[in-house]
């Protein structure tokens, strides 16, 4: 019944725009009005001249765009009209703060999920399917060797090598996203194990949530210990860029892990030369995939980002409509999707 | 098999040597002599055959999967490992085993070969369904023939010597040869008694580093030996208890291949072990490698390909001498016994002494590896008088001095993703040469860039694909490497009318443009020069 109308959100230069509207959503160029699914720097780009985003995740952006960007924020599900457009923010279970973003024309639902993942996590408020005629959905992980272990699984590992590391005299570092996983991490980690100690940009990070009324656990930056300090009993959380930087060096011996999706490939595993490999993501993992999209009800599907093809194929195959989207920021598995 | 999954995941996690031996010892110690055996098997190396083709397993896992083949091959190509991919997309275990290793080996690995495919099938399946991801990986592995692990042999003699109280010298012959995995085995591999009695039992090989300084650093000339360094089959030739056994450096039993050398061998007095190098030699010079790979692909050797490659053994040392082990004797004494045995076998046309090449001074030996290619030789080795016959790789005594290889600039023109470690990166590259104003396909290459390189040539790839194939991308001519091989011939199999011996990736000229890449013509004239 849509077929003959332009449809409600396309590419153009700047990003995904919705032409009735006159907005874009996540754009990677300054426009006028971007609506903001989520803090993470591949969908929060500065420059442009006005912002729309949950209440939860406006503290992400001003601390990360400016505390000067001009920002208004919406409460999950409140409805907004703009241009005629009716948008709205649904949760989506990424990081704290993100959402889906449902726009609305002439009975014509459509919804661009942004990042998110299906599984419970306490710092994130639970994903939400929304119905939905054009469903615009990530496909970071979309093959089917991507399925997440269970979290209690994974916090055990980490657990279990926190403690060897301890009984070796050695510092353990897990190197995660400083927006969303690090907190994940903070949140579900056996604090009476020993201290913990964050990089400066998971610090950050963990005041906003705390902020926002997430528990984490009594961390300390990582700076501020003194020369001779023994670390050996220490787990310190820090992002994936300070792998190999000077930075390290005043942990003495340690083990390194990364937390990450792409862990659960042996080869990703070896090529990022880390001691171990936690398999933690804030992605849909293939059956969350398939999940969410029955879930909206739509009848098309675009997916973006990522194992984009597979995704396509299958839905085609199962009667969907589907075509990929899309973006500048390509994410070749191991490329840029590693900024989970 | 939960135990050895556990030492394979423990081993894949680290790269540190003494952490390895540590995860093998506390194995060792662990698990009965029948699993210990077993494991040391394969950690060394020794894995069985392909049990089962490549395409049924992939069909059957497909199905347990329930996933389209397109699923698969789409796994396959982001994973970059038969084994793993299957193990990743097989739905969770049904059921858990504690079942040991060996039994897991002799009653549910190793029959599979016999069985018929339905038997096969349904025996597989259950396998799966009783094993986590970490062991059916293991699994996989072994029944791909692929099983790998990131162990060298002398770190697991290094651990065995640890949980036997023997040194890694007496481990590591007692490892050589033939034996068969079972518990008898590891207890005379354990055992305080030295006598060996296996007479097939080959010495572990003494290999050379690359010179790492400049010749002159070594001191005296004269406190060297110094050998042409042959390119052919490093080979071990026993004659015990009126039998002939010859071991290659991957210690394979070749006797049979070498007919001629059985001859040679009916020759030598009992308890002798001669070190060499099998050459195809005709006419008082060796023939290409090429030559010898026509025969050793062969199982059965008629007259012609006997009559147009016949071998012969370049004899570099001597192991032991009337039934004694002489390794420990000073080369000058070693050289001496086989300078004279060779002597007396000279009427049999099978073996030749590798000469000691003359020379004076150091500036007289550089000028002489320049004259390597002309006679077919790679250099020179170099030998420390007095010193022994050591065991593995060392550096001091003995060191391969070669020469520099050819080297040749061409152009990027294809390229495809990695596997295991490499799986999703753009690692395998195609490279051509300029013929009549166009690219012809050169040669093939996989390794010479550091990771930093790697990851910069893989975003290029990204950005200046032309068209793709498959896993395989055309880019846009632009990139320029410098490749380095070491032989090159005519061939009517390749585009360019060339083939060449090991090739890689010397260096990324990012200073020269396509057009500047070599042409047909230069690579024409090494072909001459040689």
């Amino acid at each position: 019944m849509f077929e003959s109308r332009a449809p409600l959100l396309k590419t153009d230069p700047s990003g995904l725009f919705c032409e009735a509207g006159q907005f874009h959503i996540d754009p990677w160029l300054p426009v006028d009005r971007a609506l903001i699914t989520h803090g993470h720097s591949d969908h929060a780009r500065r420059g442009s001249s006005a912002y729309l985003c949950t209440a939860a995740c406006a503290p992400i952006l001003r601390a990360r765009l400016g505390e000067d960007i001009v920002l208004q924020t919406l409460p999950y599900g409140e409805r907004l009209n703009l241009n005629g457009v009716t948008v709205s923010f649904h949760p989506a279970g990424h990081v704290l703060g993100s959402a889906q973003i449902r726009v609305e024309f002439q009975g014509e639902v459509w919804v661009v999920s942004g990042d998110y993942k299906t599984v419970a996590d306490p710092t994130a408020t639970a994903f939400e399917p929304v119905r939905c005629h054009t469903f615009i959905t990530e496909s970071t992980f979309g093959l089917p060797i991507y399925r997440w272990p269970s979290q209690e699984s994974v916090m055990q590992s980490i657990h279990d090598w926190w403690r060897a590391n301890q009984a070796h005299g050695r510092a353990s570092v897990i190197f995660s996203y400083p927006l969303g996983k690090s907190q994940r991490i903070l949140a579900a980690l056996d604090p009476v194990l020993g201290p913990i100690f964050c990089h400066g940009a998971v610090e950050k990070m963990n005041g906003i949530y705390r902020e926002a009324g997430i528990s984490l656990p009594q961390t300390l930056h990582a700076v501020e210990q003194p020369r001779g300090y023994d670390w050996s009993k220490a787990l310190i959380i820090a992002p994936p860029s300070a792998q190999g930087s000077t930075w390290m060096k005043k942990f003495g011996p340690h083990s390194d892990g990364m937390a990450s999706g792409w862990m659960r490939i042996r080869g990703t595993r070896r090529r990022r030369s880390m001691d171990r490999g936690f398999v933690l993501s804030d992605h849909a993992d293939w059956p969350g995939l398939l999940h969410a999209i029955r879930e909206t009800g739509a009848q098309t599907v675009l997916p973006t980002h990522g194992y984009r093809a597979p995704l396509v194929r299958w839905l085609t195959e199962r009667s969907l409509e589907a075509r990929p989207l899309e973006t500048r920021f390509e994410g070749e598995a191991g490329g840029e999707a590693e900024s989970e | 098999m939960k135990a050895f999954a556990n030492l394979f995941t423990a081993l894949d996690e680290t790269t540190k040597t003494n952490a390895k031996v540590e995860a093998l010892v506390a194995y060792f110690r662990a698990v009965p002599p029948e699993d210990a055996v077993w494991a040391m098997h394969f950690l060394i190396g020794r894995r069985p055959r392909r049990l089962i083709e490549t395409r049924k397993l992939v069909e059957w896992a497909t199905a347990e999967a329930q996933v389209p083949d397109w699923i698969f091959a789409d796994s396959y190509a982001a994973v970059g490992d038969l084994a793993e991919t299957i193990a990743l997309l097989l739905p969770a275990p049904s059921e858990s085993s504690s079942l040991p290793l060996h039994y897991w080996i002799e009653e549910r690995l190793l029959p599979l070969r016999h069985w018929p495919d339905d038997v096969r099938q349904a025996a597989l399946l259950s396998a799966w369904r009783e094993m986590d991801e970490a062991q059916r990986f293991v699994w996989n592995k072994l029944i791909t023939g692929e099983f790998r692990v990131g162990v060298s042999q002398s770190l697991v003699v290094r651990a065995i010597a640890e949980v036997s109280g023997l040194s890694t010298e007496v481990i590591a012959h007692r490892l050589m040869g033939d034996w068969q995995p079972n518990p008898a085995f590891y207890e005379t591999l354990l055992s305080k008694d030295t006598d060996d009695t296996d007479s097939s039992r080959p010495y572990p090989f003494f290999l050379a580093y690359p010179m790492e300084e400049e010749v002159t650093a070594l001191g005296k000339p004269e406190d060297w030996l110094v050998e042409w360094k042959w390119d052919g089959i490093r080979s071990q030739v026993i004659r015990r208890k009126w039998n002939t056994y010859i071991w290659s450096r991957g210690e394979e039993l070749v006797t049979e291949r070498f007919p001629e050398l059985q001859a040679l061998g009916a020759m030598l007095p009992e308890g002798t072990v001669i070190d060499g190098e099998i050459l195809p030699w005709k006419d008082g010079l060796p023939l290409p490698f090429s030559q010898m790979q026509r025969r050793i692909g062969r199982k059965v050797l008629g007259p012609k390909i006997l009559a147009d490659v016949p071998v012969i053994l370049l004899a570099y040392d001597l192991m032991e001498w009337q039934g004694v082990d002489i390794r420990e004797s000073p080369l000058e004494e070693r050289r001496a016994l086989l300078t004279d045995l060779v002597a007396s076998l000279q009427h049999t046309g099978r073996i030749r002494l590798s000469e000691p090449v003359a020379f004076c001074t150091w500036e007289e030996l550089s000028a002489l590896r320049s004259l390597s290619r002309e006679r077919r030789v790679e250099g020179f080795m170099l030998k420390r008088m007095g010193s022994p016959y050591r065991t593995g790789r060392r550096r001091g005594d003995w060191w391969k001095w070669k020469i520099e290889p050819y080297s040749v600039d061409c152009v990027l023109t294809y390229a495809q993703p990695g596997h295991g470690r490499r799986a999703s990166v753009f690692t395998d590259y195609t490279f051509g040469i300029w013929k009549d104003g166009e690219l012809v396909t050169f040669a093939k290459a996989y390794s010479g860039l550091t990771d930093a390189e790697i990851n910069r040539v893989d975003a290029w790839i990204k950005r200046n694909t032309l068209e793709r194939f498959g896993p395989v991308r055309r880019v846009k001519p632009e990139l320029v490497f410098e490749l380095a091989f070491e032989g090159i011939q005519q061939s009517s199999r390749h585009k360019s009318g060339l083939a060449v011996r090991f090739p890689r990736i010397a260096r990324w000229r990012e200073d020269k443009p396509a057009a500047e890449a070599d042409s047909i013509e230069t690579i024409l004239g090494l072909l001459c020069s040689k």
